[in-house]
This record gives C-alpha cells, structure tokens and sequence, in this order.
C-alpha cells in the first residue's frame, strides 16, 4: 500500500475544499472499496480523508420522499422499516449483496461508487482500459464468465457489481453533491454512472473533490409491489450473475406502469425503459413478461464465457416479474 | 501518526502508519492475537470484530480511522473467567475444528443473535415487511446471517445449532453496547 496523509474533518465545506488542493486524493467511507483496492496498489492516493463524521448519516422520512445520508450504512437502509415497507425492492437488492459485516461497514455514497470486479482491473499486471487508460482489455479475449452483456464496448466488458445501485435505478434516487467551491448539485441517477464507451476510466458524473451528501428517493406507492431477484453461483455472499428490480403498477391483471432494472450484466447499473414502455397496457402474464424480456436483451453482446447470461437474465426478468405480480399486497 | 484506540474497555495511546489496519494493530500492537488473519481482503470474516455494537471486517478498516469508537474483540467477552453464553455454545456444541476462525464466528454470532431480536430481515426472509421472530428462525435464516464467516474445516452444522442454543435461552443481549444503533431511525 502506499503512503498517505490521513485526514479527518469535520464539516463538509472543509472536506471538499481540503481535497481540491490535492489532485491524489480520495473520499474514505466504508473502506470496502478503496481499502481493498490500496492493499493490492489499484488505488494509490497520497491523501485520504475519511468523511464519516460530517454529519451525513441520517435517514430522513416525509411523505414525499426519503432522504438518506451519504454515510448511512447499507445496513441501517436495507433495516429502515419505512424503506422495507415503502421500498422493498432496495431493502431486497441491499440484503443480497456482501454479508452482514460488509454491510455494516459500506456505505451508501460508497456503493454508489463501487469499483468493478472485473479481476483483470485489480491485477495491475493486467491491461484494463479502466486502471490504465489505452492500456487495452485483457478480459474481452480473456476469462469473461462474469463479464457484460449490456452497455459494452470495444474498449472494456467490466460488470457493474451492486444490486443496491439497479434499485436506486427503478426508483429514480437523485444524487445532491457538494463540488469544492461550495456549489450543490442534483444528478438524476440515470446520469450518474456512465457506460465505458471509448473513455472505460471515466466511470461516473463526479469531479475531482465533489461530495456526495445525500440520495433522495422519491415517493413512488407502486414500489410496494417491487422485488429484486438475484440469480448467483453461490446461495449467499457472491457477486450476480444475473439480477433483475421490477416495480409492477397493476390494474387488476393489466399493467398500468412498470419499472425494470438489470444487474449481474452490465457496465452501469442498467434501466430498461424500452421494456418498461412495452408493458404499460398489456396482461400480467407469464408471456408477457418472456416477451418483455427478449425486448430487454435485444441488444446484448455475448463473448466467449458469457453467452450463457443472456438467457439467464431473461429468465430472471421473467421470474421477477412473476414473483412481483404474485405479492399478497 | 498519533491515534487512539479503545478495545475492550482500555484506551491506547498510538504512534501509527497511516496504513496501518485494525486487524495488524490489534494483532502487531496491542499483542490481541485472538483476533485472525485469514484473507487480508475481506472475503473470510476471521478478521470480524464488534465496533459500537455492530460486527465488521477489521482488515478493510483503517485503524487511525477508529478514534473516538469501542471495539471489542474475543478478549473482551468472558467476563473474570465466565465465558460469554455464545463462547460457551460453541464449546458445548463442538462448534470448530481447527479454531481459526471462531474468534471471528462467535463475535459475528453475536451480533446476528441481537439483529435477530431487533427483529431486522436477512435475504431469506420471505417478506421484508415482517419481523424475524428467534423462536421460529429457520437453519437457513441462521446459515444466511453467518454466511460472511468461513469455516475451511466446515464445522457449519456445528455452528448452527450454537448460535441456536444461544437463541433459545435468554443470554442473547451480553455485548455492552446495543447493535443496530441506525436502526429504526426516521
């Protein structure tokens, strides 16, 4: 690991403005990330500043909306009684993902900005167009079994690791930032992580120094007939192979609106909005959800180990749906 | 860089390196070497350890980041030579081969037997709505709450029927400072 200045400030002005002097500084939360990732040299800042006592970790409910600190831990989110009876598909999405102590530890800004998997970006032999800007991409002719099918270039296939992040997609969250000349900002979350395209290291809509606060999670009453479903190679305590977040608005047996999310294989957590404008109308049935997902994989590029994926995710999109419609609410 | 660190109800005065984790300096420092090192990357749970009433990873923590908060570790349960109800499960139920990583699995199964109680789902809850009730918990809730600590002698079943027994019986609440402390806030 190498050797950083550590900080500690207390107020939010003074964390943003004390990182904007220092082009090699990072944000400190949960640690799940960027401790992991300074261990085996991926990141490499020469200061840290741990921004865990800013005052951000509140979860503060209305009728319109929650609103939830940046430093409120997954756990305290995925437990919150009004997220699991307003929003189950988060509290679902959240539970799925790591184990207990992770869980305690990560934060919600910080899964926010969860760095890929991908096990050729944090091998700093590898080439990764994402560590190393031009350095090429070992895992599109590599072992890509875990790799994306949606969202992908020529450039980098590296998975977009979260389940929480595919919820707070369905559930339209607003990302409000602090930029280092004191400036707020709001970032809809369908702009706030970006695809690889030709720049695979520009991962998400943040500047140098910019602070995540807050996340708002409007008030959506449709959410209560939510799921996330996540298919994996293990029961507990592994990464998606393939997920889905469905928000089913019915009218009976027709649907009045729908939300779909897709996880486990893409580079960004993925919104199908093509899909989600396909259902509006049409019966609740197991043939419409089959039909609803081939539109949703339309797109996908399969590589030498994750063509299995496709199918799989549309069997996912479909269960979801199913479990969904069939809640008891 | 100077710190302090309060672990099992002592404060230490530090000179450390930035880098330095939790688990190095419970281990390298402070001589707590109940406390193990399986991975260094937080995929094993050896390394769990309970700061302000809730279990972590103490290899992905930064020990300088841990001012100001209690941790305790397998040193700090028995209290004058009575062992911890969940230390003495473990006994009872042959919960280990090897040992390595029961210091890491008591401390987290303490803490699951208090989020148990506060009510708070896992993944295999059926319904988030609901509360989790310790008299009905299934062996897959238990397997799933324990699931961020591995046992490579795979001891599991052993385990299970300790964090059971401590369930059961009325000795579940026995860490000095209540779990869950964000939860249930609104």
């Amino acid at each position: 690991m190498n050797a950083f200045t550590f900080q500690r400030p207390t107020g939010v002005a003074d964390a943003a403005s004390g990182m904007a002097a220092r082009p090699g500084a990072m944000f400190l939360a949960g640690g799940t990330t960027l401790v992991d990732l300074m261990k085996v040299d991926v990141l490499t800042p020469d200061t840290v500043v741990d921004v865990r006592h800013l005052g951000l970790s509140s979860i503060d409910v209305s009728d319109d909306a929650i609103v939830i600190g940046a430093t409120v831990t997954n756990s305290q989110l995925a437990w919150h009684p009004v997220v699991r009876d307003r929003f189950p598909v988060l509290s679902e999405a959240i539970l799925s993902g790591a184990t207990t102590q992770i869980r305690n530890m990560a934060t919600v800004a910080g899964n926010i900005l969860q760095r890929t998997r991908c096990p050729y970006f944090r091998d700093v032999h590898a080439s990764c167009n994402r560590r190393q800007p031009g350095s090429g991409c070992d895992a599109i002719d590599g072992f890509n079994r875990g790799h994306a099918v949606l969202g992908v270039s020529e450039h980098c296939i590296a998975t977009h690791p979260s389940d929480m992040c595919v919820a707070l997609g369905v559930l339209d969250a607003v990302v409000h930032t602090v930029r280092a000349d004191g400036s707020a900002r709001a970032i809809p979350f369908a702009e706030f992580h970006r695809a690889p395209g030709n720049t695979p290291h520009l991962e998400v809509a943040l500047e140098h120094a910019e602070l995540i606060t807050h996340l708002v999670i409007p008030q959506l009453p449709a959410a209560r007939r939510s799921h996330y479903l996540k298919v994996r190679d293990r029961a507990s305590y592994e990464f998606a192979l393939a997920s889905a977040a469905v928000v089913l608005d019915l009218d009976g047996d027709t649907i009045r609106a729908a939300r779909l999310g897709l996880g486990g294989i893409a580079t960004r957590p993925w919104r199908a909005h093509e899909t989600e404008q396909f259902l509006i109308g049409r019966t609740a049935s197991d043939q419409t959800f089959r039909d609803a997902a081939e539109i949703a994989l339309t797109e996908a590029v399969g590589r030498a180990h994750n063509h299995f994926k496709i199918e799989l995710a549309k069997r996912t999109v479909v269960r979801a749906c199913a479990i969904a419609r069939d809640l008891n609410i | 860089m100077r710190t302090t660190l309060r672990v099992n109800n002592t404060t230490h005065d530090l000179w450390v390196d930035s880098r330095l984790t939790l688990l190095d300096a419970l281990r390298d420092v402070l001589d707590l070497t109940g406390t193990k090192k399986g991975c260094d990357q937080g995929a094993c749970g050896a390394c769990t350890v309970i700061i302000d009433g809730e279990r972590v990873l103490s290899c992905l923590t930064l020990a300088a980041a841990c001012e100001g908060q209690h941790i305790v570790t397998i040193e700090g349960l028995a209290k004058g030579g009575e062992l911890h109800p969940m230390q003495a499960a473990f006994l009872h139920c042959d919960g280990f081969q090897c040992g390595y990583c029961t210091p890491g699995q008591i401390l987290s199964a303490i803490c699951a037997v208090q989020e148990v109680y506060a009510g708070v789902p896992s993944h295999v809850t059926r319904d988030v709505r609901q509360t989790v009730d310790a008299a009905t918990l299934s062996d897959e809730e238990i397997r799933e709450r324990m699931s961020g600590n591995l046992c490579r002698c795979a001891a599991y079943p052993n385990i299970v029927a300790a964090v059971r027994q401590v369930l059961s019986s009325e000795a579940h609440s026995e860490v000095e400072e209540p779990a869950l402390s964000g939860v249930g806030r609104a």
